[in-house]
């Protein structure tokens, strides 16, 4: 791991060395411990990873990436700055998109972030996997493997890609769990930036259904539900003791497929767009359409979607329904069963707070609010359903907070 | 939801020429004694349900002259066949399609006008309300579908043994039934109609929805007609099982390019349900999307119902509903989902009658007054067609019978049975030594000996009524109708739940009471009797010289002896046949010398030496040489031992064997007891309540069980909690040499449980 070591020793630094693999420091460690020893100096070790600073998440459809831009810069390190590292920080953080695909949050950005001793500003940034040989070959032509840097990555594409990275780009991944990251980086992201969580008040009125700020401030147990291409439900009971309770194939990646077969759509942006305008009832079959009204034996209301795309399965309502529609209906179906399932894992874990994240969440405000509703309506008010920010970047953060405090070392 | 697929829809645009001929009077059966009808009018299919009564022969002992000498070589009783009426429920199966046809047929002959109302449940009732009033000038009752569901669903499980039963697609039979569990509360039943819903049921009338979801068959049906352009739920399914879902989803290796290892995710899983199909303005198979769509479907509602049952903390899940009715595709994958989320924990179970539960529970909300419920009820096989499922593509014979006709007829017993206290563990008690379903070298040999033998019991059904009409007619209606019953299980030996021998007898005796054979043995076996009566006093008087222990040891050889003559299996009838003279005597020379095959004499009669037993419960035989010259000497000893002995036996002859136990043995401690089925097998799970208050209040200590049919088609492997006794001589050869003997082999297995002094010297046979 290439890493600056600063050593301070009380009250001030004495010496500062520049390593490139785990050996060396372990060795200085030992030149550390002698130290102390010998001159009975009260030491404080700062491991602090050398410059560019980046955090990858790479999943099954969106690559995830953190950049840490630093503002402190002194002239010194001005001078010591390679001309790559220069180049990459201006081509990153002077556009806000890449290429075709790839485009940075702006609206996510954290600005004068104090990150490990130095400060400065947070970007995010997002491109779709199938785009990343693109991104290699960028790496590529900008040198990015002369840096010698550690690209700490998550994500099931950080075992699937490796390879890539190796042989496209000459980079070597440092590999980490995702749901480590996601948790890490959640928990990180929720500590510096001061209105990160939210929920909806009043979620079953739609007139008084308004965003309020939630301090999460002891959040523990809490269920943590990323929806990204597939749904990860999690309960975690404190920063490192969680377990994956269980998991849905019916995800967002079911909610853009669906929609692209359903209504020729071929970006999310385009399936929520067309979500926005229809109107579900139309397609799914609700509890009134069989009973009339509510089904008063099982306390179930009517406007109660009793069989989603259960109207499909008449030819005259398959052709009276407009794509607006179907794409409404898939995003009430996969938003309404992650719902459920949620719901049911709340109950088994007997937790009460739920965090829902994931890149599916974005600019989605429907699925929030139906989420919001399904947790307050079904569970009678027991359950709270909590939103985040920065919704599909937690994975990407975790990597980075890895690559800048590495858990396996000291 | 239950059942609420569309009832106006693409379903019926498929449907066949209603003007079509039906040949009803033998659909709607005993339609002349109908009343209480009850409908369950589905998305595509209506489940018709009624009452009747059937009138059917019995034979019975008539007249018991014990005046008459022995030397005047009369018949000493007479038998006379007897009218009986006996209750039966019809249910019938058919398109939604029939439903005016099948109304006009049931309007013409129905005679009964005492009924007024019609019960009716599911989506359709609605929309069928006005033609069915029209028509048959009933009222429309309408009941909640879920407690009708719920209602049929007990009942059935309560009444009708392998009901229930898992699916396993790949193992040799893919049908595993389940044993009747003594209790069936509580329980989980997931009902996916065009949605789903789930349901708790703790006992006969408490249950409760806890849960659903709004992605069930409906979302299947109408999504896929929208993918795929296919309008049937049936071709759908067809499509998805030639597709491929790799194509279509995103697994866990598309993400991860192997699996998720820390995580136990293999690299097959579905990480994304159509998450391939969200890339590229690629093109995607029909087949292909439709097996995406099923995997989706089945998992989501497996995972729920996984939930569910952990929440309310339930091991026992059915699974119901049109998305499931029979289709071996949708139950492979929701078991297969099963078993994903519960790693093998919870086991999802199907119901042989499912199609049925919401009529079953109409019809009892409509017959509360006649309580059908206090009564036990057992399938009759003759008149219900059995379980229709495999592939199409497999079974040419299932293609022909889908979309018409399908039934299920009950028929009341006339005791409620209940099992036997005995049982040492009465959960995992399998009456049936062998499983045909499982064992196909044992169902080819068994099936070809039932066909085979089939011209003989066809004889002797003529034979025993010679002055009754259409005697040949019937007996070959008898002929076509069993042999159409072996020709189904050959292919679909899971019919009518495990196919064993008892179950073929059992199908056996229904057809031929069906065409009024309610004994085709009666002549043969009063012709046994005659000679056998005659004998008996000298058999005694010879039996009472001998020395106690010599005694002992000639009443077993003479029940065993007696055990020889049994005109059912064809071994023995065949010598019987050729040798008519062949007597009681011959037959103790027929028997294997000591030791025999299974040999417990020499415990057994250690313990005949130690104190008396209280009270033994004999199972035996209904007639001939067999109870009076074996059982009877052998109760006597047990009697004179001061035993109080319960006699089992079965209902045709039952009055004889009183009368002749009255005039050779007035003893009060000697009780004869009815078992209301004349099978030669024994199921100790199902027997006469009034016997099980006895085992309880007398202290049964020894069971006895007598012949082949009953100790070791059945019950050979069975634990008792108390001794037992199970004797039989093995006539047919082909289980003989199975066993590892001969023809009349003998098994005499003496059992005491553990715990007890072990006597037990049973070898495991390898049946």
């Amino acid at each position: 791991q290439s890493s600056v070591t600063y050593i301070h020793v009380v009250p001030r630094t004495i010496k500062k060395w520049k390593c490139n693999t785990y050996s060396e420091i372990i060795n200085i460690n030992m030149i550390i411990m002698n130290l102390c020893v010998d001159f009975d100096y009260l030491c404080f070790i700062i491991f602090v990873a050398a410059f560019p600073w980046f955090g990858m998440d790479i999943g099954g459809t969106l690559v995830k990436l953190v950049y840490f831009e630093p503002k402190d810069i002194t002239a010194e390190e001005e001078q010591e700055e390679v001309e790559n590292l220069k180049s990459i920080r201006r081509y990153l953080t002077s556009n806000t998109a890449y290429g075709t695909t790839g485009i940075r949050d702006v609206h996510l950005e954290l600005q004068d972030l104090t990150l490990c001793g130095r400060t400065g500003n947070l970007h995010f940034i997002r491109f779709p996997t199938q785009d990343l040989p693109v991104f290699l070959q960028m790496g590529r032509d900008k040198h990015f493997s002369s840096l010698h840097t550690t690209l700490c990555a998550t994500g099931g594409g950080a075992y699937k890609f490796e390879g890539d990275f190796r042989t496209m780009a000459d980079l070597e991944l440092h590999k980490l769990d995702e749901l480590d990251c996601l948790i890490r980086g959640v928990l990180y992201i929720d500590s510096v930036m001061p209105r990160e969580c939210y929920y909806f008040e009043n979620p079953t009125d739609p007139e008084r259904c308004v965003e309020k700020p939630y301090p999460l401030e002891n959040p523990y147990p809490l269920l943590l539900v990323n929806i990204g291409s597939g749904v990860s439900f999690l309960a975690v009971y404190s920063k490192n003791n969680y377990k994956r309770v269980t998991g849905t194939s019916l995800g967002g990646g079911t909610f853009l497929g669906l929609c692209c077969l359903l209504t020729g759509c071929s970006t999310f942006e385009e399936a929520l767009e067309m979500a926005s305008e229809g109107e579900s009832t139309r397609v799914d079959k609700l509890v009134r359409d069989i009973y009339g009204g509510d089904y008063e034996r099982f306390g179930l209301p009517g406007f109660a979607v009793a069989s989603s795309f259960g109207n499909m399965m008449s030819k005259e309502k398959r052709e009276s329904v407009s794509k607006e529609d179907l794409a409404r209906a898939t995003l009430v179906t996969i938003t309404n069963n992650i719902g459920s399932i949620t719901r049911m894992c709340a109950l088994n874990e007997n937790i009460e707070r739920v965090v829902f994240v994931g890149n599916f969440l974005r600019v989605n405000t429907l699925s929030m609010k139906l989420l919001a509703y399904a947790m307050d309506y079904w569970s009678k008010g027991q359950l709270k359903a909590l939103f985040l920010r920065h919704e599909g970047y937690f994975g990407a953060v975790g990597a980075l907070l890895e690559l800048l405090h590495p858990s396996e070392c000291l | 939801m239950a059942e609420c697929g569309p009832v106006d829809s693409s379903t019926s645009t498929h449907t066949m020429d209603k003007s079509i001929t039906l040949p009803p009077d033998e659909i709607f059966r005993n339609l002349e004694n109908a009343k209480r009808f009850a409908i369950d009018i589905g998305g595509s299919l209506t489940k018709l349900a009624y009452y009747s009564t059937v009138q059917h022969k019995v034979a019975k002992v008539r007249s018991f002259d014990h005046t008459a000498k022995e030397a005047h070589g009369d018949k000493l009783y007479e038998i006379a066949v007897q009218e009986e009426v006996t209750a039966r429920l019809h249910f019938i199966k058919f398109e939604n399609a029939y439903i005016e046809t099948c109304l006009d047929f049931i309007k013409d002959h129905l005679v009964n006008t005492e009924t007024k109302v019609i019960k009716a449940t599911g989506g359709g009732a609605h929309k069928f309300k006005d033609l069915i009033e029209r028509k048959l000038g009933l009222k429309v009752d309408k009941e909640d579908e879920m407690t009708c569901l719920i209602k049929g669903c007990n009942f059935v499980l309560r009444n009708i043994p392998h009901e229930a039963f898992v699916y396993a697609k790949h193992a040799d039979s893919e049908f595993r039934f389940q044993n009747t569990q003594p209790y069936i509360f509580p329980y989980l039943l997931v009902n996916i109609g065009s949605g789903v819903s789930i349901v708790k049921v703790e006992s006969e009338d408490k249950f409760e929805r806890i849960g659903g979801s709004s992605i069930g068959g409906g979302t299947f049906w109408g999504l896929g007609a929208l993918l795929t352009k296919t309008k049937r739920f049936d071709e759908l399914l067809q499509l998805a099982s030639k597709g491929q879902h790799t194509n279509v989803d995103m697994l866990v290796k598309d993400i991860y390019g192997g699996s998720y290892g820390s995580l136990g995710l293999t690299g097959d899983l579905i990480a994304s349900s159509f998450g391939k199909s969200a890339t590229a303005n690629k093109e995607f198979s029909k087949e292909d999307m439709a097996k995406s769509l099923l995997h989706m479907i089945s998992n989501d509602i497996g995972q729920l119902a996984c939930l569910y049952a952990k929440v309310h903390n339930l091991s026992r899940v059915y699974f119901g509903g049109f998305f499931i009715r029979g289709h071996p595709v949708t139950m492979h994958t929701i078991t297969y989902s099963i078993n994903y989320f519960t790693k093998g924990e919870v086991q999802a179970l199907f119901l042989r009658h499912e199609g049925y539960l919401g009529a079953i529970g109409a019809f009892l909300k409509g017959a509360e007054e006649d309580n059908p419920n206090q009564y036990s009820w057992g399938e009759n096989y003759a008149g219900s067609s059995g379980l229709m499922s495999v592939s199409p593509d497999m079974n040419p014979m299932q293609r022909a019978r889908s979309g018409t006709f399908d039934m299920l007829e009950m028929d009341r017993l006339e005791r409620q049975l209940v099992k036997l206290p005995l049982l040492q563990d009465p959960s995992s008690y399998i009456p049936d030594t062998v499983d045909l379903t499982e064992d196909a070298l044992a169902r080819e040999y068994w099936l070809f000996c039932f066909e085979d033998a089939l011209d003989g019991v066809v004889k002797r059904a003529v034979a025993s009524q010679p002055d009754m009409p259409e005697t040949q007619e019937r007996a070959e209606k008898f002929r076509q109708k069993y042999r159409h019953k072996l020709q189904t299980l050959r292919h679909q030996p899971f019919a009518y739940g495990s196919l064993t021998v008892r179950s073929l007898l059992d199908t056996r005796e229904h057809c031929l009471n069906e065409f009024n054979f309610p004994d085709p043995y009666s002549k043969i076996k009063q012709r046994e009797n005659d000679v056998a009566l005659k004998y008996y006093l000298k058999a005694v008087k010879s039996l009472d010289q001998l020395e106690w222990e010599e005694r002992q040891f000639a009443l077993i050889r003479g029940v065993l002896a007696g055990n020889v003559f049994d005109w059912g299996a064809k071994a023995v009838s065949d010598v019987l046949e050729s040798d008519p003279e062949f007597g009681f005597e011959e037959a103790k020379r027929q028997l294997e010398e000591r030791p025999w095959l299974v040999d417990c004499y020499d415990q057994w009669f250690e313990r005949l030496k130690g104190p008396p037993h209280r009270c033994a419960l004999f199972f035996v035989d209904n007639s001939g040489v067999d109870i009076i010259l074996g059982v009877i000497p052998f109760v006597r000893e047990l009697l004179s031992r001061g035993t109080e002995v319960y006699t089992y036996i079965s209902n045709a002859w039952f009055w004889l064997v009183t009368l002749v136990l009255r005039d050779g043995l007035r003893d009060e401690r000697l009780m004869l007891v009815q078992s209301g089925s004349s099978s030669p097998c024994l199921d100790l799970s199902r027997l006469d309540k009034v016997l099980a208050t006895v085992v309880r209040e007398r202290n049964t200590d020894l069971v006895i069980i007598e012949g082949m049919g009953r100790a070791i088609h059945t019950n050979y492997y069975a634990m008792l909690s108390c001794e037992s006794l199970k004797m039989a001589v093995i006539k047919n050869s082909w289980l003989a040499d199975r066993l590892g003997g001969k023809l009349f082999s003998v098994v005499f297995k003496y059992e005491v449980p553990a715990g007890k002094l072990s006597h037990d010297c049973s070898a495991a046979s390898p049946l």
